[in-house]
């Protein structure tokens, strides 16, 4: 094993190997909150090691077990992963302490359980980033499903239960119906499934566009509309879940497998000549519909869940323009995941403090949560694109692509979906100016610290982003 | 020692069957029942190590030469399953001291290793055997034993329960051996590989197509193949657990094996010739036996028949692999027979647990489990993944086989049921797992300690077999390469 091998063996296994100390040792406190706090550490320094590597062109490699055939599930580094790792990576330490600090306030049940689950969802997201090939990528893809199944109905009851079967049914619906009998359809065509630079079913497949649209609707995880369902049914889980899970690890998840396989497996030249701009349209389509109904929601959860499912689109559309927006679209992946994860954490904030869940609720919040408004305010105005937050650099991109190539439909769905976001984050924060209502409101102060602090963290790469979107810019430049 | 292998694997058990009774005072029968089983497994092995390099075994019985003695033949389509059988039987027979403590009556309880063994015999001797009426016998004292398995348990409705599959049962093996009858007509003799060389050139005679009718029936209600099935739920319900885990695991498989043999290996020159394909009927009642038992477990009213149900389903998987007639789908066939086995065994060994703690297996023995007994109910959740056909599981790789054969043949279609049979699936397993984990439990339940580790050990083994498929897919192409 060379040391790069090794390092990416660490980070892979430090979130299982947690969740099992966790999950063994539930009912002694210290050792599980120990183990919870080390694991993300010790998966963020040999993944910052093995980037140390990747950069000094080393070639990044691991074969954890031969399957059957030539079938292994193995890893690989490249640009896109290593991007896309190193945005859960920063991230899962954050919700750490944002999550205890919520389990703690809200006296929640079986506390190591949900932190061994959290953090073995993130081992399978890693799985996904560095999966080497198709199978290896199924094989995270539906361990994620299923390891964030017990954290969605984390609270036992009804509604819970209800919303786990949304949860499962779609994402294990679209990937069985869809997502394997693409993957095999590959395999029989053009006979390996390992991801290549510039893409390989060129030569091999029949129907390409057959293919793209199995991919798009198969991959539920990126929530393309109509089989965006699950995603506000997730909203019954704790708000630490739907942060850093339903608005990173999963949901990015899946656009990920989309534009990994938009690079490695179709290859920009077989799209361009296919002429895939069907999926702009599709995708363009449902930004703007997701945000109209984001804008209708009263519920704060239920409303950042359809903006996530409209970005969502936005960053797939942006593939869909291949090279010349590509860039934008991975910006923008960074972008909406720091930036609606300190969302997730302000409205957590708000409902632990004050049990605000609904918009029309929010009255005077700002004078007695001014911190945790002034970072929501900050993630809403990164995410409409205001300048100069992470936003605003990944929007940029995608519009200069998008100019670039012509597609006025698609500068209509930017322009249009940021109006609409403006509409949705601005109505939350002029509530939330509004003086407190004089009678029968509760009287309630700022969020606890924990949260807090795990709010600042991420608002720092909202607002630096404009300082190293460059930097991955550089990164990507190798696969475009 | 060596050459007495394919011998020793059937009649080890059946001399173990009567000293089950005889040295009871000397010596726990269960411990009788596993020795032999795990010498049994022993030769199994050891068969299986001979034909993965290649080599096929040939035995006659008291060096009689076919066909005037009795020959046993072991080549890569039959040595895993004797290996398969003795594997299941050897985890049974440590679990079911314990087990049929609760659910047989203490006069009774050696009797369940001597059916145990008996039924290990017939199952064994089905599987080695090279001669019709042979394997019609053992075939019969197979199913005479499982009946009297059935009847032991101490629920009501059990000796119900016997009676149906004894009259089914019944049905089929005579179905079975009225067909041996007519090809004995036809050919004049019962070794199957006489019978392949002289049933070529018959030009569609009227015998040959009664003898492969009666066959196909018989085989198909021993195999509990949808419409034939309606024995199988009762059956398994009623009956001890242990005696569950391994019908369910290995009985209808070996039924399953016979039929592949019979008309893929031995018949199939005349049946190409004839143009008399069973594929037709095989498929459509293999994509209706999945849709149709998924939903009746998916409706059905406690535990047990859930997983009953869930079988006749997975076994249609079995045959719709072999109804494409192509190696790929003998492959993906022979591996779900693996993958199905384990699975499900493990899984009424692992609700075995359940019903030793509460005395029944309905929906509300479930409750709370999650909190009570966590891994037991995580056996049966890793169990219910592997039905469900989850990557890492057996059950995902032959899936993937299946899938794979079926994208590559004409009846490609049958893919819109096979893939959504794997969300019919996830519905009938999450009704177990939100009793499990939704519901507060009622009461304490502590399952011992060793019968959950045997749970373990069949569903552990479906979990290694899905990341690490590179021998069990290797032993079902080859098997596949014997049908071709």
């Amino acid at each position: 094993m060379t040391d790069a091998s090794l390092w990416l063996a660490t980070a892979l296994v430090a979130p299982f190997a947690g969740a099992a100390v966790m999950l063994a040792a539930r009912r002694r406190k210290r050792v599980w909150m120990t183990a919870a706090a080390v694991a993300p550490l010790v998966s963020l320094v040999s993944l910052v090691a093995v980037a140390r590597l990747f950069a000094a062109d080393e070639p990044v490699r691991l074969t954890a077990a031969t399957l059957w055939g030539d079938f292994q599930i193995g890893f690989a580094a490249e640009p896109l992963g290593m991007v896309f790792a190193a945005v859960v990576a920063v991230l899962w330490p954050v919700s750490v302490v944002y999550s205890l600090s919520y389990l703690r306030a809200h006296d929640m049940r079986d506390r190591a359980r949900f932190c061994a689950f959290f953090g073995a969802s993130i081992g399978a997201t890693l799985g996904i980033a560095f999966a080497a090939d198709l199978l290896t990528m199924l094989f995270f893809y539906e361990a994620l499903t299923f390891l964030t199944y017990p954290l969605v109905t984390h609270v036992k009851n009804d509604e819970t239960k209800r919303g786990g079967r949304v949860y499962l049914g779609h994402l294990l619906g679209a990937s069985f119906v869809f997502l394997l009998p693409a993957i095999v359809w590959v395999f029989s065509e053009c006979n390996t499934l390992t991801f290549t630079p510039g893409g390989f079913i060129d030569e091999c497949a029949s129907e390409p566009h057959w293919l793209l649209l199995l991919f798009v609707y198969g991959v539920g995880k990126a929530a393309m509309m109509p089989l965006h369902r699950w995603l506000p049914a997730a909203m019954v889980a704790p708000v630490p879940v739907s942060a850093l899970l339903h608005a990173v690890a999963v949901v990015k998840g899946g656009v990920f497998v989309l534009l990994k396989c938009i690079v490695y497996v179709f290859g920009f030249d077989l799209l361009a000549r296919a002429d895939a701009s069907w999926l702009v349209y599709l995708a363009g389509g449902a930004t703007v519909l997701a945000s109209v109904i984001a804008l209708l929601q009263d519920n704060l959860k239920r409303m950042l869940a359809y903006s996530t499912v409209g970005q969502l689109s936005c960053i797939v559309m942006g593939a869909a323009l291949l090279q010349s927006a590509f860039a934008g679209a991975v910006l923008h992946l960074v972008a909406h995941a720091t930036a609606k994860i300190v969302l997730f954490f302000a409205v957590g904030a708000m409902y632990t403090a004050g049990g605000h869940t609904t918009v029309g609720g929010l009255a005077g919040v700002a004078r007695r949560m001014p911190w945790t408004l002034t970072f929501f305010a900050i993630a809403g105005a990164s995410l409409i694109g205001l300048p100069p937050l992470g936003g605003f650099v990944s929007k940029w991109f995608l519009l200069e692509g998008m100019v670039a190539s012509l597609s006025w439909f698609a500068v209509g769905v930017i322009v249009l979906s940021t109006l609409l976001n403006l509409a949705y984050f601005g109505r939350v924060v002029r509530v939330a100016l509004l003086p407190a209502p004089a009678a029968g409101a509760r009287t309630h102060g700022e969020a606890p610290l924990g949260m807090l602090v795990a709010m600042g963290l991420p608002i720092l790469f909202v607002a630096g982003m404009p300082l190293f979107a460059g930097f991955i810019k550089d990164v990507l430049a190798g696969i475009l | 020692m060596r050459e007495h292998f394919p011998a020793l694997v059937a009649v080890i058990p059946m001399i173990a069957a009567p000293l089950c009774v005889v040295l009871r005072r000397l010596c726990p029968p269960w411990i009788i029942a596993f020795a032999a089983s795990l010498a049994s497994f022993v030769a199994a092995a050891g068969m299986l190590a001979e034909v993965w390099a290649g080599a096929v075994i040939e035995y006659t019985f008291g060096g009689w030469e076919a066909p005037v003695g009795i020959a046993f033949r072991v080549d890569a389509l039959n040595a895993p399953i004797a290996v398969l059988l003795t594997v299941v039987a050897t985890v049974v027979s440590a679990y079911a001291p314990t087990s049929i403590a609760k659910e047989v009556d203490e006069v009774r309880r050696p009797f369940f290793y001597v059916l145990m063994m008996l039924c290990l015999s017939g199952l064994a001797g089905m599987t080695v055997t090279q001669d019709l009426f042979n394997a019609f016998v053992f075939m019969e004292i197979a199913a005479l034993s499982s009946y009297a398995l059935v009847a032991l348990s101490t629920t009501p409705g059990a000796t119900l329960a016997a009676l149906r599959y004894l009259v089914i049962g019944s049905v089929g093996t005579t179905f079975f051996l009225l067909g041996v009858g007519y090809l004995y007509m036809l050919t004049g003799t019962l070794n199957y590989a006489d019978i392949s060389a002289r049933i070529t050139d018959l030009g569609g005679s009227r015998t040959f197509l009664a003898a492969i009718a009666f066959i196909a029936a018989g085989l198909a209600m021993k195999i509990a193949l949808f419409p034939l099935h309606s024995w199988l739920p009762a059956a398994y319900a009623k009956s001890p657990s242990a005696a569950t885990g391994f019908l369910a695991a290995v009985g209808a498989k070996v039924s399953l094996y016979l039929l592949v043999r019979l008309y893929f290996d031995v018949l199939r020159p005349e049946l190409k010739l004839s143009g008399v394909y069973l594929n037709g009927a095989l498929v459509l009642a293999s994509a209706t036996a999945i849709l149709y038992a998924s939903w009746r477990a998916i409706c059905a009213r406690d535990v047990k028949r859930l997983l009953a149900f869930s079988s006749v389903a997975q076994i249609a998987y079995i045959t719709l692999g072999v109804s494409l007639v192509a190696p790929g789908g003998f492959a993906a066939a022979w591996l779900q027979m693996f993958g199905h086995a384990l699975t499900k065994g493990g899984l009424f060994l692992a609700l075995g647990c359940v019903v030793w703690s509460t005395g029944s297996y309905r929906f509300e023995d479930l409750r709370g489990l999650g909190s009570s007994a966590p891994w037991t109910a995580a056996a049966i959740v890793v169990g219910g993944l592997g039905l469900i056909g989850v990557p890492m599981t057996a059950g995902f790789v032959a899936k993937w086989h299946l899938v794979l054969a079926l994208a590559g043949s004409p009846q490609w279609w049958l893919l819109a049921v096979v893939l959504p049979g794997s969300l019919l699936a996830a519905v009938y397993v999450w009704r177990m797992v939100e009793v499990m984990y939704f519901a507060e439990a009622e009461r304490e339940v502590n399952p011992p300690p060793t019968m959950v580790a045997l749970s373990w050990v069949m569903v552990g083994a479906t979990i290694f077999f899905g990341v690490h498929a590179e021998e069990l897919t290797h032993m079902a192409e080859s098997a596949a390469k014997v049908l071709s």
